[in-house]
């Protein structure tokens, strides 16, 4: 899902960093949301809603509507679209048993 | 510590005021909620006629690097969550900043334009697709399906397109209380030719053009055929409503029913479209209630887009010292916003003293919103000069 090569913007030059979602270790680029990165690991499902336990993802992308809130390092609620990844970040789904 | 300025939000119009301010002499402070200063001008990219591109996160960065090479103090990823006479502005984690002077520069969101299946994963606004893509550099989609036709969407339909997304449809949404005017295919073509004067965009351009002729654009709302018309590589359905949004647990497919001759919705004929990612446009609103809990005299002016704050010439709100810039005010394009900022920093400095000549300085800078108005390539609002009359009106009166 990355956009390698932007005919306009050209290339990015981002280091690498390991992020850990729901147990499993992905790669992540310095920089980038939360959001971005999982959906770069074509992940879209961020938490399951309290009642009805439907998947919840991405929406607004300005930190706005909450939709996106994931745990990180144990801090609830986090907004994944303009929280910032950072090497060693342990992000978890709300709405479900801990994996 | 106590501030001549405390700025809230660091998008363009923020960030604008805090460096006219600085300059001035002022101590500033800017408080933003986002990693990364510089708003939603870091997702914009667009070619500009006779200009070349607009990159708005180089433009972001270059705003940024000379407002903190010049003192401005930037506190990002911290919230504002109150302003309280005085002035005091309370951060998140209960921090208070005493200062002078409060420039609110919170911006716009993206009205909900609710549709059957809009929870599921991945259906997001399309500003949010527009971060994705031009920002972070992640397509938000394989093939992804527009709902609402506007000068936004349209413009990030084909953003998407340059950044290699399978854009299949931009559509029209169903006919409910908060689609309004956004499913109606008549107001749609209508206003497009208001707004795409000087479009920098071939596919908002051809629409408008197309619909400059009245005689046109009376008929095209009956006989723009019903397949669409493809502009650039991407497919203008004004005859076609998306009814429901399906998938198990992600988004696989949207459901389209056309629309027939006197604008109703041919349910039995509606048929199901792959996609992976629905991008939903409602339009912009003014992002304005932190000015309303500090009791800012408020004012619904459609023509702008919603409830702002009302200003004056000055851009202070009712509020003595508590001043307002960008799409607080009214739902325009980002150099208004800059040039809206420059006024209000301009009307603080001479309250501070700063200024020698502070008549003139305003004058300028009033002029200076007026033209970056009149010379936009995008006007998201069709009739935001009459809106900006009425707060006139409306300020002289209060």
């Amino acid at each position: 899902m990355r956009i390698a090569d932007h005919p306009i913007l050209g290339k990015q030059r981002k280091r690498e960093v390991t992020i850990t979602f729901n147990g499993t270790s992905y790669t992540a680029l310095e920089g980038e949301s939360i959001a971005a990165a999982l959906l770069a690991n074509n992940i879209r499902t961020l938490r399951y809603s309290e009642i009805a336990k439907s998947p919840r993802a991405l929406y607004c992308g300005i930190g706005h509507c909450f939709e996106c809130r994931v745990t990180v390092d144990g801090v609830r609620s986090k907004r994944a679209c303009i929280t910032t990844v950072k090497d060693g970040m342990f992000i978890s789904s709300q709405g479900v048993d801990s994996p | 510590m106590k501030f001549d300025l405390v700025v809230i939000g660091a998008g363009p119009a923020g960030i604008s005021a805090a460096i006219k301010a600085r300059k001035n002499g002022a101590h500033v402070l800017i408080v933003d909620e986002n990693p990364v200063a510089g708003g939603k001008l870091l997702g914009q990219l667009y070619e500009v006629p006779d200009k070349g591109w607009w990159i708005g996160q180089r433009i972001a960065e270059k705003l940024v690097d000379q407002a903190t090479s010049i003192g401005v103090q930037f506190l990002q990823e911290t919230e504002a969550w109150g302003i309280f006479p005085g002035w005091k502005v309370v951060l998140e984690n209960s921090e208070t900043i005493d200062t002078s002077y409060v420039l609110i520069a919170t911006g716009a969101a993206e009205k909900a334009l609710p549709i059957p299946g809009w929870t599921k994963p991945g259906v997001i606004a399309i500003g949010a697709a527009q971060v994705l893509t031009n920002y972070h550099r992640v397509k938000p989609g394989k093939r992804v399906a527009i709902i609402g036709v506007d000068p936004l969407s349209l413009s990030i339909a084909q953003e998407l397109q340059l950044a290699g997304v399978e854009v299949v449809g931009i559509y029209l949404p169903p006919i409910n209380p908060f689609s309004q005017e956004k499913a109606d295919p008549h107001y749609l073509l209508t206003n497009l030719a208001k707004m795409s004067h000087l479009a920098p965009n071939q596919l908002l351009k051809t629409a408008g053009k197309m619909l400059h002729n009245p005689f046109v654009k009376k008929l095209a709302a009956k006989w723009y055929p019903a397949n669409g018309l493809k502009i650039g590589n991407i497919p203008l359905y004004l005859r076609k409503r998306v009814m429901e949004i399906g998938g198990e647990t992600e988004v696989d497919h949207i459901r389209v029913a056309p629309i027939n001759r006197n604008g109703g919705t041919v349910l039995d004929d509606s048929i199901p479209v792959e996609v992976d990612c629905v991008c939903l446009s409602g339009g912009l609103y003014p992002l304005s209630e932190l000015a309303g809990s500090v009791g800012c005299k408020m004012v619904t002016i459609k023509e702008l887009g919603g409830t702002i704050p009302l200003y004056s010439p000055e851009m202070e709100t009712t509020q003595s010292g508590l001043f307002v810039a960008g799409n607080i005010t009214g739902i325009e394009g980002a150099k208004v916003a800059m040039a809206q900022g420059n006024l209000a920093a301009t009307a603080i400095s001479s309250r501070l003293g700063l200024l020698e000549n502070p008549s003139s300085a305003l004058e300028q800078a009033i002029s200076e919103v007026e033209k970056e108005r009149k010379n936009a390539i995008l006007t998201f609002m069709p009739q935001v000069e009459e809106g900006r009359e009425k707060v006139t009106t409306m300020w002289k009166t209060t």
